[in-house]
């Protein structure tokens, strides 16, 4: 326990660069998936190859991506911009399955009524079609950012790792504590980050919450 | 880059002797039969049952959620730590471990799944609960199910690669003696053929899932109408959290 | 013979579903329950099969006591079709009609003829036999159910509102195909339905029942219409009461007049229409409809169908080929009905 104390520095400094790593290919992902999917959509054909093309890149273990990025990319390995590149591709692979699921469950009746009266496409999907498709996208932002913060460890083997880094520590010193410690961070880390997206959702939706009100009157 | 990667991978020297690419490639197939083969052995009973009594699906449901939160490589290096770092047997308990949820959760998912009044019709047909199980509960579920064990393989896999860095053999040994080397050719190979062998297991269940389901869930065949019964799902489903 | 002997239904939360209910559904005849929801009528059925157990009284069937035989094998001697069919999806419908047979054990030869005779025998293609139920409409995969009950030749089928959920013209023709199957082959049939005319049309005995699994009336449909047992029986029933009894009797029990001149005929002998007396100048007079026609074994609901549609109030009866055989109207009619 003494070994917290001593380390305090290193823990906050490896949690913020943890939160760094997981959270900006989160923010990212959405920034593409977002209108990828829209795309998809709107060209029905894409969707399938897409979404299997997603499925196919989001197989692949991480630390394969960790390495095969940088050679097809010319980035380096050793950055944290390899990381992020690499946690982007697999937050966009699997978002874009759920931002095209998300608008396709706009029932075609709301669509239309957006239409007629009078909504542009980009105000149209802005104001009626998202809003309605956030509780299945918010489904997939919640799978995909714990798993982001779970992967992030794994860049530890190539150097940059956040908490990773104490468990490599931990390891290396044959040291049980700076593991746990990360252990526990990581998943606490987890359950904060779902919680929060839980919460905004919360926020973003607040024909969902009326509808208990009235139904328990 | 990928030049020296192909000069590793045409260098005889390097598919010789137990260091070889081959004997690579074996040794990480074996390790991951084997741990897909013990999580399966114990995923898969537990699933069903909970999946047909409906009882302890708070389990099924949340062990789930709850590994996707847990890191990879932190859990490894716990269980080896905690075991003394003595051979394979602490990084088969991880390999394991992980190979369970997945497992669970999509047998428990799809055996649930199955239309209560079809196993009602089954049951009232006068077939006994083994019977029900085995041949609607199962064949209905099996999309769910091979997807789960799908999953699993894949963390699998990737696990066995990332624990080459507490010494276990296989693929992932190219990419960490390549770091400590600062060879970036057998870095790269070491990623590539761990990248390959996940795409071909893929296949594979895809290929698995083509001859075991049923025509009739698939959707595959022409539809009628549209009807109240048949339902269609989905042989694969998206991979819930990489590795 | 299926004998309820004060049978009842006690959930642990306290709820009764079926209370004392004591019935005897004899053998060979189509038995219908019906009654709002909550009346126990579902639960009644599945106790028959033993898929819901009783917790008071006793259920015999042929006077055994169905708690002293073996659960699965009492299951595979009663044909049970629910709603929506409960078909197999990821079988072939041949496979889906020879699930018992299968279970039972008989001969692979068997089983498949077996399947297809049931195929043709509901009245379904023999090519859908390998076709998937996804691929077949509402009214096909109820069908099939039906087969499916009767693949092991079972003396007793429970259906539990096997046609709610499909459209009323569909519904309509299973109806008659499961009155036209009756015929041929007798079963001891318990019927579940919600709706009192099919209850009417199918019953040959109707037995009702009201929220709270308590026996209203149990009866032949005439004495339903004809003899409501109380204020409950009478609203379930519905209006039309007096209107809907007359499907009971057959029109050949109407003496009917000969055809008036005022009938207009084609040459074949079909009605063409009314002359309405009043000849235009010049112009050839136009008829006036004849309205519905109606055939001598058809209902007096038909006649009088025919003569209520009829601008002259003389209704046509034809035969099968349509060609006209006489007319009748309200005074003989009325006549007819109050004998």
């Amino acid at each position: 326990m003494t070994w917290v104390g001593d380390n305090l520095d290193l823990i906050w400094s490896q949690l913020r660069e943890h939160v760094f790593l997981a959270i900006v290919p989160v923010l990212l992902g959405l920034l593409i998936a977002l209108p990828l999917g829209y795309v998809a959509t709107r060209y029905g054909w894409l969707a399938n190859p897409l979404t299997a093309l997603g499925g196919v890149l989001y197989s692949l273990p991480s630390i394969a991506l960790f390495i095969l990025l940088p050679a097809i990319l010319g980035t380096q390995v050793l950055s944290p911009v390899n990381i992020i590149v690499a946690l982007t591709v697999y937050t966009v692979s699997l978002l874009i399955r759920n931002v095209i699921d998300g608008l396709r469950s706009v029932a075609p009746e709301v669509r239309q009524s957006a239409v007629a009266v009078g909504y542009g496409t980009l105000r149209r999907v802005m104001t009626v079609d998202l809003p309605i498709a956030v509780p299945v996208i918010f489904a997939g932002l919640r799978v995909v950012t714990v798993a982001n913060i779970s992967i992030v460890s794994v860049g530890a083997i190539i150097g940059i790792g956040g908490l990773g880094e104490l468990f490599t520590e931990g390891f290396q010193k044959d040291f049980l504590t700076p593991v746990v410690v990360g252990i526990v961070l990581s998943v606490a880390l987890a359950l904060v980050a779902d919680l929060i997206i839980v919460t905004i959702q919360w926020l973003l939706t607040p024909w969902a919450r009326v509808s208990y009100a009235v139904k328990a009157a | 880059m990928f030049q020296g990667m192909l000069d590793f991978l045409t260098d005889p020297a390097n598919w010789s002797g137990a260091e070889g690419i081959g004997n690579r490639i074996l040794q990480h197939l074996w390790y991951t039969a084997l741990a897909l083969g013990i999580a399966t052995a114990i995923a898969l009973p537990v699933g069903l049952l909970i999946g047909h009594t409906r009882r302890g699906a708070f389990l099924a449901i949340n062990v789930g959620n709850a590994a996707r939160a847990l890191p990879t490589l932190g859990l490894l290096m716990l269980i080896v730590l905690l075991m003394g770092r003595i051979g394979f047997l602490p990084v088969l308990i991880a390999l394991v471990v992980l190979g369970i949820p997945p497992i669970l959760t999509s047998t428990y998912a799809g055996i649930s799944g199955v239309d209560p009044s079809t196993v009602d019709a089954a049951r009232g047909m006068g077939m006994t609960e083994g019977e029900v199980l085995r041949k609607v509960e199962i064949p209905i579920a099996l999309p769910l199910i091979i997807s789960g064990v799908r999953t699993a393989t894949l963390y699998i896999v990737s696990t066995a690669t990332i624990a080459a860095y507490v010494a276990l053999g296989g693929l992932g040994r190219y990419v960490v003696d390549g770091l400590a080397l600062r060879d970036f050719p057998q870095m790269l190979t070491g990623a590539m053929l761990v990248a390959l062998l996940v795409i071909v297991l893929d296949l594979f269940f895809a290929l698995l899932a083509r001859l075991t389901v049923s025509d009739g869930l698939t959707g595959r065949v022409r539809t009628g109408r549209r009807t109240t019964t048949g339902r269609t799902t989905e042989t694969t489903t998206p991979v819930e959290a990489g590795i | 013979m299926i004998e309820f002997e004060d049978v009842t239904k006690r959930y642990p939360d306290g709820t009764v579903a079926v209370d004392n209910l004591s019935l005897r559904i004899p053998s060979n005849e189509i038995t219908v329950l019906v009654g709002p929801s909550g009346c126990g009528k579902t639960t009644s059925l599945r106790m028959i099969n033993r898929m819901i157990e009783r917790t008071a009284g006793r259920i015999a069937i042929d006077g055994k006591d169905i708690n002293d035989s073996n659960v699965v094998e009492l299951r595979r001697g009663i044909g049970y079709v629910i709603q929506h069919g409960g078909l197999f999806p990821h079988r072939t419908v041949l496979d889906n009609i020879a699930t018992v047979p299968k279970l039972l054990g008989w001969d692979k030869a068997k089983v498949r003829a077996r399947a297809q005779e049931l195929l043709e025998r509901v009245g379904l293609d023999a090519k859908l036999g390998k076709r998937y139920p996804v691929q077949l409409s509402g009214g096909q995969q109820q069908r099939v159910g039906v087969a499916r009950a009767l693949a092991a030749d079972p003396d007793i089928m429970l259906m539990d509102e096997p046609f709610s959920a499909v459209d009323p013209i569909v519904r309509n023709q299973l109806q008659e195909e499961l009155l036209r199957l009756q015929r041929e082959i007798g079963k001891t049939i318990v019927f579940v339905t919600h709706d009192i005319d099919e209850a009417i049309k199918l019953g040959d005995n109707v037995a009702v029942l009201r929220v709270g699994g308590k026996l209203a009336q149990f009866a032949p449909p005439s004495e339903l219409l004809a003899d409501p047992a109380d204020e409950f029986v009478e609203s379930f029933i519905g209006r039309d009461r007096g209107y809907r009894a007359l499907t009971f009797v057959q029109a050949d029990a109407i003496e009917l007049l000969p055809l008036p001149e005022t009938l207009a005929l084609g040459e074949d002998g079909r009605p063409l229409g009314w002359h309405n007396g009043a000849a235009s100048n010049g112009k050839s007079e136009e008829l006036l409809p004849v309205g519905a026609v109606f055939h001598k074994h058809d209902s007096l609901r038909a006649a009088l169908d025919a003569v209520l549609t009829s601008p002259v109030g003389q209704g046509v009866c034809v035969d099968d080929n349509g060609r006209a055989v006489g007319v009748v109207d309200h005074g003989l009619l009325a006549a007819v009905v109050h004998t």
